[in-house]
């Protein structure tokens, strides 16, 4: 019911995939930031550390350099959060009475055991320098760090619980799914996997972007100690968490062929159950929901069956199998998730990710042979690389979750047996609006003191004589640097 | 239809708890929001103002995640109902949360007046809006708004927005518009402390008139039935705190009035909780459509699970968070903020030797007043 506006005929959409569009946006704007928080909170809790062990000035001006970009992101991050918190009743207020009694439970252990945590802690960190003792303070950054990785497993437990519905049972009075046991949930072999899928993810994220920036900060060749140590630092810790997001990545995949095995097979646009499968690299269909033929196709030869199976000719089963299959079990309907989307977000995901060890293995291999800081076509690369994390986390995101349609639980409820019944068009269209320009505001003035900090650059003298600006105005403008608070 | 059983009133007490906990803390630095650019006469003034809350406005905010998060868990109905019903309302709030939010995040980040004007009015205008849609919104919730059988609200925007409604939106903005300007005359030194004290004793008789006024409604307007003795003996208790707060203003004795003030607060939600017991959300349109507690509830398992969380968790977070507002005790004045020794200032003067001398926050005289109950 829309008191504010009549309904407009919105041609092309109906209620449905309005409340997903807008629930789409608000949810991929705030994953831009989070996994940048987990990583770069991971990466300042370590940068704090080695000051407080080794007392080296670089390593404080690095804690404190990075940690502005830390605080810019767990800002954006923090506040779109909150909306996520009412979305579910808001958007899919079906959805909520169904899975509830299930999908509830770690959404409230998420606030109590980890926002809390964060949230307070890094107030503590951010206005308890002088004030906490240099332990004490050192605690504060890591319990952030900590909360952030623990929000990370709560609300993945409750999302891989619509992957893969496990510790319920259905209710027949009510209709609704309930909570048999809370340890299945929480130990889902789906979120055994994705939980480090996503926070390897993360600190790769963190990491690329303490990366690219130091390269763009070698490049312009200014507080080049800030930006050796860091670049020099985060690289194989970087190489390291990539190769884990990877193999993380392939088990899921396994894992996903049982589970889900329709998300896979549309993963890799595979129609026909084939032997000895090939796997499509690059493919290009006309533009529809499932294309009749395909204009380009290159092919690697029995790779499909390899990856999918571990042997040379093994059968990997096709959409259309599955779907007669399906059928047969959920009754008629069309189980087939846009096979355009999952091709093609589930490819720039992987392609993103085997740049990403490329890309870090040569950097380590400059740095072993010391050529790190003067490879100007290395640090170019790199700043691009900052990028890639979030091309993979934003689309394997997307994968995961338009890969599991026609289900919001897979099996169970169906997304379109799940939204607001009474919410109409004019409300998903206001704050459809409503919401991306809220968002575009946050990106570009977020984007903007990004781009500053990252122009300014870390303190270059940690002994520089920072006591008044010339012509400050009374109350001392605020430096440049300022970033940290208010 | 039966009575809630121990859980299910259990937890209706602890979300309630956790609603009176996020109104009596964010309740204080949404009027700091608003009076940013009331109270403050000058940049410094400003810088002073937005950092009495700086440390702890994020943590205050947690605790309405987390009664939304506890509310999905333990009556998901409730939750499907009340957000989805009150959609384009949430997201006004919703939407003036993040923008004061951020306006706190990026007031200080470019040295430009209009820059800073800019995010100082978003924040006073965020504060305010959410200040008063929470009174909105939770006196219509008393109320009850029209429902259909299936629980699903069929108000509209605008049906939200009568008068018994927005007099609960105007209670709530002077209360916390009052809670705020305590606040800062706790947790400042010099002239402001004056100017603070003197907004508080004006929004406090105001949000007494007011506060008064809708209790009374409420209490006629419970169209569930007879009157409950026990709320209007806690709406009594709300209101008599409201009363003595400007008293107590009027003769500087702050610290006592912040304590009643949050006091207020936490009794006015209280007695809208026992009004709307053992209902989730009751319907206007008819009784037999009423959400109660036991249709919205999730199984007993679910509830026993939550139990043991909350019962690990909810001391813990109370510890941390009330360790916070003691390390960030002491009070604020403008020379902690002249010349540049703002807390980045501190920061970038860390590695220097005696740079602790110039932490932002000294340690003062001792204060004339108990300190807060915060």
């Amino acid at each position: 019911m829309d008191g504010v506006l009549p309904a407009p005929s919105f041609a092309p959409m109906n209620t449905l995939e309005l409340a997903r569009l807008q629930f789409g946006v608000t949810t991929v704007f705030h994953f831009i930031f989070v996994p940048m928080s987990i990583g770069l909170a991971a990466w300042v809790a370590y940068c704090q550390t080695r000051y407080h062990r080794s007392g080296d000035e670089v390593y404080l001006r690095m804690t404190r350099f990075w940690g502005k970009f830390m605080l810019l992101s767990i800002a954006i991050g923090v506040v779109t959060g909150i909306v996520q918190e009412f979305q579910f009743g808001m958007n899919w207020s079906q959805y909520s009475r169904y899975v509830g009694d299930i999908f509830g439970a770690p959404l409230a252990m998420e606030g109590l055991a980890a926002f809390f945590l964060e949230s307070t802690f890094v107030g503590l960190w951010i206005f308890g320098w002088n004030r906490l003792s240099p332990r004490v303070h050192l605690a504060t950054i890591w319990l952030t760090a900590f909360g952030t990785v623990l929000s990370a497993y709560f609300i993945l437990a409750a999302n891989s619980w619509m992957q893969h519905p496990v510790g319920y049972t259905i209710n027949h009075v009510t209709h609704r799914a309930e909570l048999k046991s809370i340890f299945a949930v929480l130990g889902n072999s789906t979120v055994l996997l994705a939980f480090p899928h996503t926070v390897f993810g993360a600190l790769v994220t963190g990491g690329m972007l303490v990366l690219g920036i130091s390269a763009f900060g070698l490049l312009r060749g200014r507080n080049t100690d800030v930006f050796s140590r860091s670049a020099r630092t985060v690289l194989p810790l970087t190489l390291v968490a990539a190769i884990a997001t990877g193999a993380f990545g392939h088990a899921q995949g396994t894992l996903m062929e049982k589970q889900q095995p329709m998300k896979m097979a549309a993963a890799e646009a595979l129609y026909t159950t084939t032997k000895g499968a090939s796997l499509s690299v690059f493919a290009v269909g006309p533009f529809e929901r499932h294309p009749k033929r395909l204009n380009t196709d290159i092919r690697i030869p029995h790779l499909l069956s390899i990856i999918g199976t571990a042997s040379w000719n093994g059968q990997v089963k096709g959409i259309n199998q599955i779907n007669a299959e399906e059928k047969a079990k959920y009754g008629p309907g069309d189980y087939v998730p846009i096979v355009g989307v999952t091709y093609w977000t589930f490819r720039l995901m992987a392609g993103a990710g085997v740049l990403l060890v490329l890309l870090a293995l040569l950097g380590l291999l400059l740095m072993r042979r010391a050529r790190l800081e003067q490879a100007r076509w290395f640090q170019r690369a790199a700043i691009a690389g900052a990028a890639l994390p979030v091309v993979a986390n934003l689309t394997g995101w997307i994968f995961t979750e338009m890969g599991r349609q026609p289900w919001v639980v897979y099996g169970l409820l169906k997304t379109s047996q799940a939204n607001s019944p009474l919410v109409g068009s004019g409300s998903l269209i206001i704050t459809l609006l409503g919401y991306t320009l809220l968002y575009g505001v946050l990106l570009i003035v977020g984007g903007r003191l990004f781009l500053r900090e990252i122009k300014h650059g870390p303190e270059s003298e940690p002994v520089r004589d920072d006591s008044e600006e010339p012509g400050g105005k009374p109350g001392g403008a605020p430096r440049e640097d300022l970033i940290l608070a208010y | 239809m039966h009575d809630p059983n121990f859980l299910q009133t259990l937890w209706f007490a602890l979300i309630g708890v956790l609603w009176i906990g996020y109104f009596v803390l964010e309740g204080f630095d949404f009027g700091v929001g608003m009076l940013i650019r009331a109270l403050g006469r000058d940049e410094t003034d400003k810088r002073m103002i937005i950092h009495t809350i700086g440390p702890v406005w994020d943590g205050n905010e947690v605790w309405l995640l987390t009664a939304g998060g506890a509310t999905f868990a333990a009556f998901p109905g409730w939750y499907a109902s009340l957000f989805s019903g009150f959609y384009l309302a949430l997201f006004l709030i919703l939407a003036a949360l993040i923008v004061r939010g951020v306006s706190f995040e990026f007031w200080g980040k470019e040295d430009s007046p209009r820059w800073r004007a800019t995010w100082e009015w978003t924040a006073v205008v965020g504060s305010l809006l959410a200040a008063l849609l929470w009174g909105v919104g939770w006196a219509d919730i008393v109320h009850g708004v029209p429902m259909n059988a299936a629980h699903n609200v069929t108000a509209s925007l605008w049906d939200l927005l009568h008068p018994y409604a927005l007099l609960g939106g105007l209670t709530t903005l002077s209360l916390f518009l009052a809670h705020g300007a305590i606040f800062l005359s706790l947790r400042t030194r010099g002239e402001i402390v004056a100017r603070a004290r003197a907004v508080a004793l004006g929004a406090s008789v105001a949000s007494v008139v007011l506060m008064g006024a809708f209790l009374l409604w409420t209490a006629l307007d419970q169209n569930s039935g007879g009157v409950k003795v026990s709320q209007q003996v806690v709406a009594a208790g709300a209101a008599g705190l409201a009363a003595a707060v400007p008293l107590l203003l009027r003769r500087a004795r702050d610290g006592w009035a912040f304590g009643l003030s949050a006091g207020a607060i936490a009794l006015l939600f209280a007695s809208l909780f026992v009004g709307l017991f053992p209902n989730a959300l009751p319907a206007s349109s008819a009784h037999a459509n009423d959400l109660t507690l036991v249709a919205a509830s999730s199984t007993h398992y679910t509830q026993t699970v939550m139990t043991v969380v909350a019962v690990i968790f909810v001391p813990i977070v109370l510890l941390y968070q009330g360790w916070t507002y003691w390390v960030f005790r002491h009070r604020l004045g403008r020379d902690d903020f002249e010349g540049t020794p703002t807390p980045i200032a501190v920061l970038s003067s860390l590695g220097r030797e005696g740079a602790s001398a110039a932490a932002h926050e000294r340690p003062l005289p001792p204060p004339a007043e108990p300190p807060a109950t915060a």
